[in-house]
């Protein structure tokens, strides 16, 4: 038995080594994205069946419970069902844009996970520009909600993607200004680095003195992914699904599995940028060596996880915001009080008050 | 000093919070949906469903094709023909319910002099054809026969309050 398997392993070894060395550095990286995608898909589709059961809950209903024990397997019923549906696109549309938009919507809610840290030293790629990287893909999400909106050739797409287009842009400054808070606060842009720098347990996280920006920047990322309350590029009630509205099928899945995909990743990108990511709020209080002081890759999960429930329970809670005033809320609300704190931080720095020194 | 007020409160998120903490405590309380084909509503004796003729206990059909039900019947749903059957008594010879334009009010029951059209409770049926949704006269008997027993108890049950 332990000769068959040391076999396998050799054999394995020699046909690994068999492939040039510039291929073999592609296979670990492809390998590398597989391990985050596949879970992350997952995360993705069970995050749906959450959404309908806590939003159940919340509604004093039980949610989906048919399919499978408890209704565990719904997402896998959903994915089959949109999977074989076909994908009709409609005669006057500009048939390449309408399929490349929800590629391009779904590209970026990925490519972001590449600099995303899960642990020490777990990242694909360890950039030093991680968090501006991350800003240019968030933003370039939104250009696959527009093309979606244009290439449909219909007034409700257009018109809710002009919706987006001005909100995804007043929403974004709130997010960068809050970012550059973090920014100052770290100074690194490196992910890692600004985790790292809020070692010391929950009281030294840099929610605390950017408690302002941490709420700007948390419901900016509610506005940026068009979740509710600010989920007026699909207002049912207005432009019956927004953008979406003629796409069908795994076309549609596709804006689906992005849109979820940006939830996971402002909750990750939150939990990493204000909360510690995976260290742990009780590094300092109890004893070293305890588990529960011991950085890992749960905390992540676990604040991560936390603030993907806030969005359910966001959309549970609120009634949707009126166009002008979400607007209202983007440009004379959030970019002020950004402004106003980074100031304030500015003086802290300057002071030598607060948990950095920069 | 109203505004400072008003800042405070928006800012602090105060009405959000208890947004919040309303659909936060619902999470948790119990849950009210009713597992359908598992678990059933309580249904009043009232309750008008699919149609049924009745019969006597010697087993002689109750209509007598007075033709009131088709008279009072809102939606026109229902169509009779009659004839003398051999026996000299006034018979339905064909007494159709077509349940597409049935709205189920009951009038037709609360019309019969002699308690020969029911609704009954059930409510759970479907057609595979076109066509199927037309209730015949044996078709309505077939349906009395088999839950005269139910029918009965249930005007049984609503007797006193007529």
């Amino acid at each position: 038995m332990n000769e068959m398997i040391d076999n396998l392993l050799t054999t394995g070894l020699e046909l690994w080594n068999w492939f040039p060395a510039d291929w073999q550095t592609f296979l670990l990286i492809l390998g590398k994205i597989i391990l985050i995608l596949a879970p992350l898909m997952i995360c993705v589709a069970y995050i749906t069946y959450a959404e309908r059961k806590i939003i159940g809950y919340m509604q004093v209903r039980i949610g989906p419970n048919r399919v499978g024990p408890r209704g565990w397997l719904q997402p896998i019923a959903d994915a089959m069902k949109l999977m074989f549906k076909e994908v009709i696109i409609p005669s006057q549309s500009d048939k390449f844009l309408f399929l490349l938009a929800p590629v391009l919507s779904i590209m970026p809610a990925l490519a972001a996970w590449a600099v995303i840290p899960f642990d020490r030293g777990i990242v694909l790629t360890d950039v030093n520009a991680g968090l501006l990287y991350i800003l240019a893909l968030t933003s370039l999400g939104v250009y696959g909600v527009v093309i979606a909106g244009w290439a449909s050739n219909s007034k409700y797409a257009i018109l809710s993607s002009l919706r987006v287009g001005a909100q995804i842009v007043a929403y974004e400054i709130a997010m960068g200004f809050a970012l550059v808070g973090v920014i100052m606060a770290s100074g690194s842009l490196n992910m890692g680095d600004i985790v790292e720098g809020q070692a010391g347990g929950i009281s030294s996280w840099y929610v605390w003195p950017l408690l302002p920006l941490f709420f700007v920047y948390f419901i900016s990322g509610v506005a940026e992914t068009n979740r509710a309350p600010f989920d007026v590029a699909e207002g049912e009630s207005e432009i019956v699904a927004g953008f979406h509205v003629e796409y069908s099928g795994m076309a549609f899945a596709v804006f689906f599995l992005a849109e979820y995909a940006n939830i996971i990743l402002i909750s990750s990108l939150t939990a990493l940028l204000f909360l510690g990511g995976w260290l742990s709020p009780f590094e300092g209080f109890v004893e070293a060596g305890n588990w529960l002081a011991e950085p890992s890759l749960l905390w992540f999960f676990a604040k991560a996880c936390f603030f993907a429930f806030c969005f359910l329970w966001f959309r549970a809670t609120f009634p949707r915001y009126r166009y002008d005033q979400i607007m209202r809320l983007g440009w004379k609300v959030f970019i002020p009080v950004t402004i106003v704190w980074l100031f304030v931080e500015g003086l802290m720095v300057y002071a030598q008050i607060g948990p950095w020194s920069a | 000093m109203k505004s400072v007020y008003h800042f405070f409160k928006s800012f602090l998120f105060w009405e959000l919070l208890k947004g919040l903490s309303v659909t936060g405590k619902y999470l948790f309380s119990p849950k009210i949906t009713v597992q359908y084909p598992e678990e059933k509503t309580p249904m009043s004796p009232r309750f008008r469903g699919l149609h049924a003729q009745r019969r006597y206990a010697n087993g002689e059909e109750r209509c007598i094709a007075c033709k009131l039900c088709e008279a009072v019947c809102p939606a026109l749903a229902i169509t009779i023909e009659s004839e003398q059957r051999e026996d000299g008594s006034r018979r339905t010879k064909r007494y159709d319910i077509d349940l597409f334009k049935c709205i189920y009010c009951g009038f037709c029951e609360e019309a019969c002099p002699v308690d020969a059209i029911v609704e009954t409770h059930i409510f759970e049926y479907h057609f595979e054809e076109r066509g199927k949704q037309v209730m015949t006269k044996q078709m309505l008997l077939e349906v009395g026969d088999k839950y005269e027993a139910e029918i009965a108890a249930n005007k049984q049950a609503d007797a006193p309050y007529r």
